[in-house]
Order: C-alpha cells, then sequence, then structure tokens
C-alpha cells in the first residue's frame, strides 16, 4: 500500500525515473508481484476502460431522472471552455451515464465517478497523443492516477458515504490531473502539484443524490470535474505549486469528510437531494425507477 | 489496495457495493450450495433494502446467484435470464439490530435440503461472507478458501491440515468456531492461490467428525 505521495515523487527524483515508473517500484517491492505484471495488468484495465467509452457512446438506454447530455456538449463547437475540455467532458458524461443503466464500466476510483478518469486520458489521446504509443503512455497514465489514488484510499478516503464527492469525484479529477501533467511530459512533483490543487477545488463537496440514484448530479458532477483537473494540470505544467503538499491536502480531504454531517454524505438526507424539485422528480420516477428491464 | 484495483474492478453500473458487490455476493451463495440453485428467498436489510431496486442490487444478486461475475452485461437481465434458467426467487426485506447497513441475508432451498447465509458489501465491489447455516464465517472470498463444518472431535483439525500439507497447499488464514463443547464447529481456512486445488469430496473423507466441507474458488 503506497502511503505517501511523497515517497513517489523522491524516489522518482533521485532515480530520475518518471512517476509511474516510480510507483512500480514502490508497489512491487510492497506486493511482491514483478513490475512487467503490474504494468500488464494495468493495460488490461486500460482496454477495458477503452471498450466501455465505446459502448457509452453507443448507449441508447435512457437514464431515469437526467436526459443524455454529451451530445449535446460536442454539437455546440467552439464553447468558451475549448475543444479538449468539452470533449472530455462529454465523453466523462456519458461513460457516467452508462453506469447509471447498468452499462459495464471501470469504477475509477468508484463507479459514481467513473466517467472522469477516461474523459481526461481519451481526450488527451485525441487531442495531443498523435504519432505516440498512446497505450504504452495511457497505461502509465492510469498507474499515475491510481498512485493517486492509492494514497487517498490509505490516508483519507475513497467511498462517498465516508468522504461526499471530494472523495469520489474530487479524487477522480485529483487523479486524473496527474496523469495528464505525466502524459504532457511534466516532472513527478508537477503531477502532485496538479493533484495538490485539484483536490482543494473540491475540499467540502458533499454526496447528495437525488432519489439515491447515481445519477443527479453524479453525471454532472462527472462532466465538471474533468475542467478542474484539466486546468490544475495546465497550471502545475506552468510551475505553480501547491504551497500545502499533496499528502496534506489529502488529510485535509479525510478531516472535512469526518466533520460533514452524515446527510451530506450519500444518505439522500440533506442537499440537492431534500430540494422541492428532487421530491418531485423522486414522486414521478416512483415505481418505475427500476433498474434494466 | 494495490494501484490496479483502484483503478477498477471492471463492473456492471451504478454502485460498487450495492451492484458489483451484491453480484459477488451471489456467486459466493452459489459456491456454498455447490451446484445450481432452483430456489432463493433473499432478505434485504438496511441500505440494500431502501435503495436496491434504485441500484439495480436485487438483479445482481439474482445474477450472482446464477453464477456471473461482477463484470456480466447479462445481470441487467437477470430476471428474464433467471426466469428462463428455473431459478425461483423472492424477495423480502427485513430489519436486524446490528446489522451491517449493506447485507443480504439469502435462503436457499431444493434438492431436500435448504442453507442460510449473510453477506455484505464492504465497498468498492468487495464483500463478506457473514454467515453460513447459522456459523459465524467473516470470509471475504478474495482467496480460495475452505469451510469444514465438523463435530468438535479430537484429530478433525489435523486430519484437513494433513490434507493441504500433502498436497502441497499453504495455509494463509485459518479461524475455528464452535457451538458447544463436542457439538458443532467450523473451520474457515484461506488457501494460498499457488496450488489451493482441493478436493471437497476427499477432504470431507478425512474424518469421520467431518460433516460437510464446502469449497470457495477465490477472485481471479
Amino acid at each position: 500500500m503506497l502511503k505517501a505521495v511523497e515517497k513517489i515523487v523522491a524516489l522518482a527524483e533521485e532515480k530520475k525515473i518518471s512517476f509511474p515508473e516510480a510507483v512500480i517500484i514502490l508497489d512491487s517491492k510492497d506486493s511482491g508481484i514483478e513490475a512487467k505484471e503490474i504494468r500488464a495488468r494495468m493495460a488490461e484495465r486500460l482496454a477495458d476502460m477503452r471498450r466501455s467509452v465505446k459502448e457509452a457512446c453507443a448507449n441508447e438506454i435512457p437514464c431515469r431522472i437526467e436526459a443524455p447530455m454529451g451530445a449535446k456538449l460536442r454539437a455546440r463547437g467552439g464553447g468558451m471552455a475549448g475543444e479538449f475540455i468539452a470533449a472530455a467532458s462529454a465523453t466523462a458524461m456519458e461513460v457516467a451515464s452508462y453506469n447509471a443503466v447498468m452499462g459495464r464500466i471501470v469504477a475509477a476510483p468508484t463507479a459514481g465517478s467513473c466517467g472522469i478518469i477516461p474523459g481526461m486520458i481519451f481526450a488527451w489521446e485525441f487531442f495531443r497523443g498523435g504519432g505516440k504509443d498512446t497505450d504504452e503512455l495511457l497505461t502509465g497514465a492510469l498507474i499515475t492516477a491510481g498512485a493517486v489514488g492509492e494514497v487517498t484510499a490509505f490516508r483519507a478516503t475513497l467511498a462517498g458515504a465516508d468522504g461526499g464527492c471530494q472523495a469520489e469525484c474530487g479524487a477522480a479529477a485529483a487523479m486524473g490531473s496527474a496523469a495528464l501533467v505525466y502524459l504532457e511530459g511534466g516532472s513527478p512533483p508537477a503531477c502532485a502539484h496538479a493533484a495538490a490543487m485539484t483536490f482543494k477545488s473540491v475540499l467540502g463537496l458533499v454526496c447528495d443524490p437525488v432519489g439515491g440514484l447515481v445519477e443527479c448530479p453524479c453525471i454532472k458532477r462527472n462532466g465538471i470535474l474533468v475542467a478542474n483537473g484539466v486546468l490544475c494540470a495546465d497550471m502545475a505544467l506552468a510551475g505553480i505549486e501547491s504551497a500545502i503538499p499533496l499528502d496534506e491536502v489529502i488529510d485535509s480531504m479525510g478531516q472535512i469528510g469526518r466533520m460533514m454531517a452524515p446527510a451530506l454524505r450519500e444518505t439522500s438526507q440533506g442537499g440537492l437531494a431534500v430540494t422541492q424539485a428532487a421530491a418531485e422528480i423522486v414522486k414521478r420516477i416512483g415505481e418505475t425507477g427500476k433498474l434494466g428491464g | 489496495m494495490p494501484v490496479w484495483e483502484i483503478i477498477g474492478p471492471v463492473m456492471v453500473g451504478p454502485s460498487s457495493s450495492h451492484t458489483a458487490g451484491a453480484a459477488h455476493i451471489g456467486r459466493i451463495v452459489r459456491m456454498c450450495w455447490g451446484g445450481e440453485i432452483k430456489k432463493a428467498a433473499l432478505y434485504m436489510r438496511g441500505s440494500f433494502a431502501s435503495t436496491g431496486a434504485g441500484h439495480g442490487t436485487d438483479k445482481a444478486l439474482v445474477a450472482g446467484l446464477m453464477g456471473m461475475r461482477p463484470d456480466d452485461p447479462g445481470i441487467r437481465r437477470a430476471f428474464g435470464l433467471a426466469r428462463e434458467a428455473g431459478l425461483e426467487f423472492e424477495f423480502h426485506t427485513e430489519e436486524v439490530a446490528g446489522a451491517h447497513p449493506n447485507s443480504v441475508r439469502v435462503v436457499v432451498t431444493g434438492e431436500g435440503r435448504a442453507m442460510e447465509a449473510v453477506g455484505y458489501s464492504i465497498g468498492g465491489g468487495a464483500v463478506m461472507l457473514h454467515k453460513l447455516d447459522g456459523f459465524q464465517v467473516d470470509i471475504s472470498c478474495a482467496l480460495p478458501a475452505v469451510i469444514i463444518m465438523n463435530r468438535d472431535v479430537q484429530g478433525v483439525v489435523s486430519a484437513v491440515t494433513s490434507y493441504l500439507s500433502a498436497h502441497g497447499v499453504n495455509i494463509a488464514t485459518m479461524k475455528l468456531h464452535r457451538d458447544s463443547r463436542g457439538g458443532l464447529a467450523t473451520m474457515v481456512i484461506e488457501l494460498d492461490p499457488a496450488g489451493a486445488d482441493v478436493d471437497a469430496e476427499v477432504m470431507k473423507n478425512m474424518h469421520p467428525g467431518i460433516v460437510r466441507v464446502i469449497k470457495i474458488e477465490g477472485e481471479d
């Protein structure tokens, strides 16, 4: 179990290797599993993730609360947020919608936040991966993202019921931002700074699903938090640093999660879940709210 | 949790604890039963009871009882597939003081016998088989395992460990429980995956005190 990002960064700096290479050395030492095998397992995850995006974009099963959003955002084109973020966000919302209708996805780190990382890394591949061995690079990106998640699981939590949405969508965006810095050739410390700044942008984010379903506001939060992660990656690549180191930001996230009232942690007893509109939605979907056929 | 499990599991949505975990529990119940299940009553507790329909927890459990894994796209159509396979199932809810919030009790009947199991979801698709026929087993089923039910008489543990040793199987963990001295007892043994291929039938005949041997495959 990786317990501190600081150790990964220190090892990478000392040996002059990339962030994911340092992760593999540490994880292999800890688990006894060969480096080659760890890389192979993550490459399989990448293949599953790629397939889930393809299926999600072709999915026609409607969600119960939310109408399809990905295609609408793509159709707007030339938006203020730019092509990269629009594409990443659209993919993230499609994958999250597919999850909501029991499609097969890769939990990254959870099912409720499964759109964010594929949204970010496949947008990177499309816009910036030309001419490179992207499978090799994206596998490294997932190892980078996974390491940030692993440390978060150890020091804080990745469960909405324990930490709110900062621990699910927030963690996914932080993991993805570190991955993007790696993909852009940024330094190991810059990977950590990007994740730290992303986490800082979601501290206190509550988990308040309408009707207890992984749909509203979950799908849109997948789409939105992609943007935080991408911007923080750009900031870190520009040399901007987080004054508070990533490990300590993660500690804060855990502390805030524990201080949050249970009503704001996936119980649907607070926040958006108890608005008048939410009550009407719950009444409307009523018995038809069951999943699948 | 190692790095490749943070990016994962590959699963059918929408919830790792309510959907993937539920499918996993159903599959473990099937392994404990030791064959095709024809009739099951499921008693949903806590959050499984309150949000289970919305998360497809009910479908995932039934899919698991049919042997499907948490990433099987068939989970969505589990009720229809169960009808085709001749699996009768019914759902109930129950409130049990102190029960885990994501738990279910499953009663399987058929072939002139019955079995009762209680399982719960601990997050990220991981689960615990909590009770089996009244005995506390608390086993994660991440590793292959054998559960041995026996009369509490001398020599059973030795017979079982001798068998494992003779077959080159290493024991990862081992727990013993008994209801009373000389009464019924259970032995829960988790095995290291390498060489974990044990024969439940042969183990059952190792000692006259052994009543039942259940073999559980680990995760891949």
